[in-house]
């Protein structure tokens, strides 16, 4: 019974570090953003805290006790755990401005880039949910240009639909002239006030 | 004012469009999938396609040969490679306000994440967790692997 004891110690010993080598294969890694800056990111375990502010900076937890090891990532490395995943992201969410004639839900003839972009746009991404939302310039009362912006996201959702994308998947709003893009005085007639914002994801 | 090119580049997308399937109202919806993708909710596990809706306490399921890329409703993005488990533990999302929670934990595999409107609101409102570590996402774009 004696010998037993420290065998038991020595098994428990054993356990206690594959535990620890168990939660060591953690890793965190901060990326740049497409712009080139970074975030940050707050890795905690325990009592421990460290932050990854830097582009590549890494996180991973020590063999023994409860600590984080702050590292730089190796890029090849990263390709090659984490290629996969990075390839099965999906696209950031795009936005697309229409413009309309003074007081209609006509599409201006410029607006033509914009929608056959959108449409190209539209055809790259599975499943993708739109939102639509209409707005006027400040000529009018507001009634009538909460009505008009409804009627321009209206006439925006008709082409979606009649392009396929199902109507479930399009959320539309009109915000009449409380959202310009350009302030303006009331009563003033801006051509790029008068617009539909389409954002896809 | 003449509209016959609007309809041109409409009925021209409209052939070339796959079939796309409807949202319905969950916290995300599945963008990517390839190989072995399947989500584990209410004890079920059931195959998750491309438009498939992801909800609150579903758990993501990917096999040795799957990946699979999601949007929330937050504009967060999460994608995982093969032989990876992911648990949405929480998601709340205040579409006004963009107050609300994000709440995930990476059992197994890799996974490539980029935060959206929740993280940008509140520095506390994102988390991924793994069995050793909580990460409090700040923004925006990060690798987290676990085995």
């Amino acid at each position: 019974m004696r010998r037993r004891i420290p065998r038991l110690l020595f098994a428990l010993l054993v356990a206690g570090l594959l535990g620890a080598c168990a939660t060591s294969r953690d890793t965190i890694v901060l990326l740049p953003k497409d712009d080139g800056s970074t975030g940050a990111i707050a890795a905690s375990r325990g009592d421990a805290e460290i932050l990854l502010d830097t582009a590549y900076a890494s996180a991973r937890p020590r063999l023994l006790g409860s600590k984080l090891k702050r590292d730089t990532a190796d890029r090849e490395k990263l390709d090659k755990r984490f290629g996969a995943a990075l390839s099965a992201m999906p696209p950031p969410p795009k936005s697309f401005v229409v413009y309309f004639l003074s007081g209609s839900d006509d599409f201006t003839e410029e607006s033509k880039t914009a929608i056959t972009s959108l449409m190209d746009e539209l055809k790259q991404r599975p499943s993708p949910e739109v939102t639509v939302i209409g707005h006027t310039d400040k000529v009018g009362g507001d009634e009538q240009n909460d009505a008009l912006s409804l009627q321009r996201a209206g006439r925006m959702r008709e082409l979606l639909v009649g392009m396929g994308v199902p109507p479930g998947s399009i959320e539309s709003a009109g915000r009449g002239s409380r959202e310009p893009l350009v302030d303006t005085a009331e009563g003033v007639d801006e051509p790029r006030n008068r617009r539909v914002e389409v954002n896809v994801r | 004012m003449d509209r016959s090119w609007i309809l041109r580049i409409v009925l021209a997308a409209a052939l070339a469009l796959p079939a796309m399937s409807v949202m319905a109202a969950g916290v995300g919806l599945v963008k990517t999938s390839k190989g072995s993708v399947t989500i584990l909710r209410n004890g079920k596990q059931l195959p998750a396609p491309v438009g498939t809706s992801i909800e609150a306490a579903d758990t993501i399921v990917t096999g040795k040969d799957g990946s699979a890329g999601i949007t929330f409703v937050d504009n967060s993005r999460m994608a995982l490679g093969p032989g990876s488990r992911l648990a949405i533990d929480r998601f709340d999302f205040d579409q006004k306000t963009h107050e609300g929670r994000f709440d995930s934990t990476l059992k197994r595999g890799t996974l490539s994440a980029v935060s959206g409107k929740l993280a940008k609101h509140s520095p506390k409102a994102m988390t991924v967790r793994t069995r050793s570590t909580i990460l409090a996402v700040r923004g925006t774009e990060f690798l987290v692997s676990t085995r």
